[in-house]
């Protein structure tokens, strides 16, 4: 997946995923909704939970298409130590 | 033989303590005996060790104890505000922040911020300035940790020895406290084992023991959460709990009707406090590679929820109609999660929920005791004395040394009545927060002088210390400091914000201004943090 997708436009996705996740964590349509989802789960906290699990996802896409150093810049930061 | 109240909590209290004090020395015993190895553990540590540490260092005692007493008190708005946030903005400085600062700091040999900074900004005062700041803004931090694990201790050990602790209110036992370990002895023997564990196994023994410490309270407030569903609800099945206690709970508290929606949008701001935490930045430098990043990055945010979602849960649950009325609920909501432990389960899992949330504390603890140690030695002492004059010997015995210091020095602190210390917990972060804007724009930004950053700690620091000064202005009885916001008037409607908002943005301003003014860095400074467009 790494090579598949140009190394520019991984940073711009998971920017956008980013942005989204914070648009949507401000859920005012779930402010004064009471409803329990499976008989237990306030709305707004299941949102939320939802949330943390989008933003899991969002950084794993991002260790995969926009992991800001590659195994060449890494070696070479490891040879100044040893 | 009799068994007095109070004594299975302290016996598992004890036995968990003496786990630790093992691990600790057991980890010292693959220590190489140089400054790095005691300082960042040789830059050996894998993702999962990495992970752990991380999460255990950033959950404080609030991630159990506080989750569920500010739900108590807000309803499930807190997971929004506090928790989902979190797992957003603490992953991405691990990813903008962390990932980068690492990268330079293994190739210049940093082990602190400060000589990041100094070396990035070709600034001595730089260190001069941020030195005190972050060690102040740290202590406040330390305190509830010390202040918190007493009060724990002696909340969960009640009734084990009345002769001996007694605890009175208008000549009657208190029954929360009465006869519990007290507070000074609690800390005093908290304070001993992380001492002890952090001196003899460095940063190695400190990330051992978060880790274990994470497993811990992680797995002991998903028990937790099981057997108080089991006991309040009242019926048969774990499902059909949890429906009984969720419709028992108030309107305003599975909504957020008494929550204001720009208080929690500016809340967004307080995790970026993790971009500037010192603890944190020395365990990213304990990084094995930069991939060792990517578990971290990833399962952040699903950690928070595991932890918090069943925490805010029981939270709200004490708010309904299923709770008895006898014993009446405690006045302190942050003691909600200890009192339904108390009431609703044995002395067994009361002792194991004990020993969890001590984990979450000294899960902080320690790495804020190893960092202060080593800003001590490597920021002050080997700074203006000279690496050349100081051995590796020298340098491990100083962070020693100082680590002692700092306990030493928060304990005493502690015994003070310094109860309103809690109150400073998000004025801590918030400092934290309105130092983001600098180590971003030191990562990402050629054009930061550092009369630019110099200028911005400045503006963040008096923002901080005239907005601390009007919420102390503020009555108990309206909330007092930790309820302290302000007022945006915007077409004739106020819109509550976190003070935070202003601080950031007065330093983000004036570090703007000023470097746009002053005179550009030196190229081969430049060169070196930007190599890639250098010339």
């Amino acid at each position: 997946m790494t090579n598949s997708t140009p190394a520019s436009k991984g940073p711009l996705i998971i920017t956008g995923l980013v942005l989204l996740l914070l648009i949507l964590h401000q859920d005012n349509w779930f402010w004064n909704d009471g409803t329990l989802l499976l008989g237990f789960m306030p709305i707004g906290l299941f949102w939320h939970a939802c949330i943390s699990i989008a933003a899991s996802i969002t950084w794993f896409l991002a260790t995969k298409i926009a992991w800001p150093l590659d195994d060449s810049i890494e070696s070479n930061a490891g040879e100044g130590q040893e | 033989m009799e068994f007095h109240p109070g004594l299975p909590q302290l016996i598992i209290i004890l036995v968990y303590l003496a786990l630790l004090l093992m691990l600790g020395l057991f980890s010292s015993r693959l220590f190489s005996g140089t400054k790095e190895d005691y300082q960042v553990a040789s830059h050996s540590i894998g993702p999962f060790l990495l992970l752990m540490s991380m999460f255990g260092t950033t959950m404080t005692a609030f991630a159990l104890v506080g989750s569920s007493g500010e739900a108590f008190r807000e309803g499930v708005g807190v997971y929004g505000m506090l928790a989902s946030s979190s797992g957003i903005i603490h992953s991405l400085c691990f990813f903008l922040i962390g990932v980068k600062v690492w990268k330079f700091a293994r190739r210049h040999k940093y082990t602190t911020q400060i000589e990041f900074f100094r070396d990035r900004l070709d600034s001595d005062f730089i260190g001069i300035l941020l030195f005190p700041i972050l060690v102040g803004l740290v202590i406040p931090y330390l305190l509830i940790g010390v202040i918190s694990g007493g009060a724990v201790v002696q909340s969960l050990t009640a009734g084990l020895a009345p002769d001996l602790f007694p605890v009175m209110v208008d000549g009657a036992p208190n029954r929360a406290f009465h006869g519990g370990v007290p507070p000074w002895l609690g800390s005093l023997v908290i304070c001993v084992v992380v001492l002890v564990y952090v001196f003899f196994g460095g940063m190695r023994g400190t990330t051992w023991a978060n880790t274990f410490q994470t497993l811990v309270f992680m797995v002991l407030g998903i028990v937790t959460f099981y057997v108080i569903a089991d006991r309040l609800g009242g019926q048969d099945g774990f499902m059909a709990n949890l429906k009984a206690l969720s419709e028992s709970v108030p309107e305003n508290r599975v909504t957020r009707v008494e929550m204001s929606k720009t208080k929690f949008f500016t809340y967004l701001l307080i995790p970026l406090s993790v971009g500037m935490f010192p603890h944190l930045f020395q365990h990213w430098m304990t990084a094995k590679s930069a991939n060792s990043f990517k578990l971290p990055v990833v399962c952040h945010p699903i950690f928070i929820m595991i932890v918090w979602v069943p925490c805010v849960l029981v939270g709200i649950w004490a708010t309904g109609n299923l709770i008895p009325p006898k014993p009446p609920l405690p006045t302190n909501p942050n003691t909600i999660l200890p009192f339904l432990v108390k009431t609703q389960t044995g002395p067994i899992l009361g002792g194991f929920l004990a020993a969890g949330i001590l984990a979450a504390i000294m899960s902080s603890l320690d790495s804020q005791f190893l960092c202060i140690g080593t800003m001590f030695n490597n920021d002050i002492v080997t700074h203006y004395k000279g690496k050349e004059n100081v051995s590796d010997k020298q340098q491990v015995l100083m962070t020693r040394l100082f680590i002692i210091g700092i306990v030493a020095v928060t304990y005493l602190l502690s015994l003070g009545n310094v109860r309103s210390v809690f109150a400073m917990g998000v004025w801590c972060f918030s400092g934290f927060s309105a130092l983001f804007p600098i180590v971003f724009a030191a990562l990402y930004w050629r054009g930061l002088t550092a009369a630019g950053a110099i200028s911005g700690i400045f503006a963040a620091i008096i923002s901080w210390g005239i907005l601390f000064y009007q919420g102390t202005q503020v009555p108990i009885e309206q909330g007092g400091l930790s309820k302290f916001a302000l007022h945006l008037p915007i077409g004739g409607e106020s819109y509550e914000i976190m003070p935070v908002v202003v601080m950031l943005a007065s330093s983000l301003v004036t570090m703007i201004v000023v470097s746009l003014i002053t005179p550009k860095p030196k190229p081969e400074t430049l060169a070196k943090f930007f190599p890639e467009t250098a010339g």
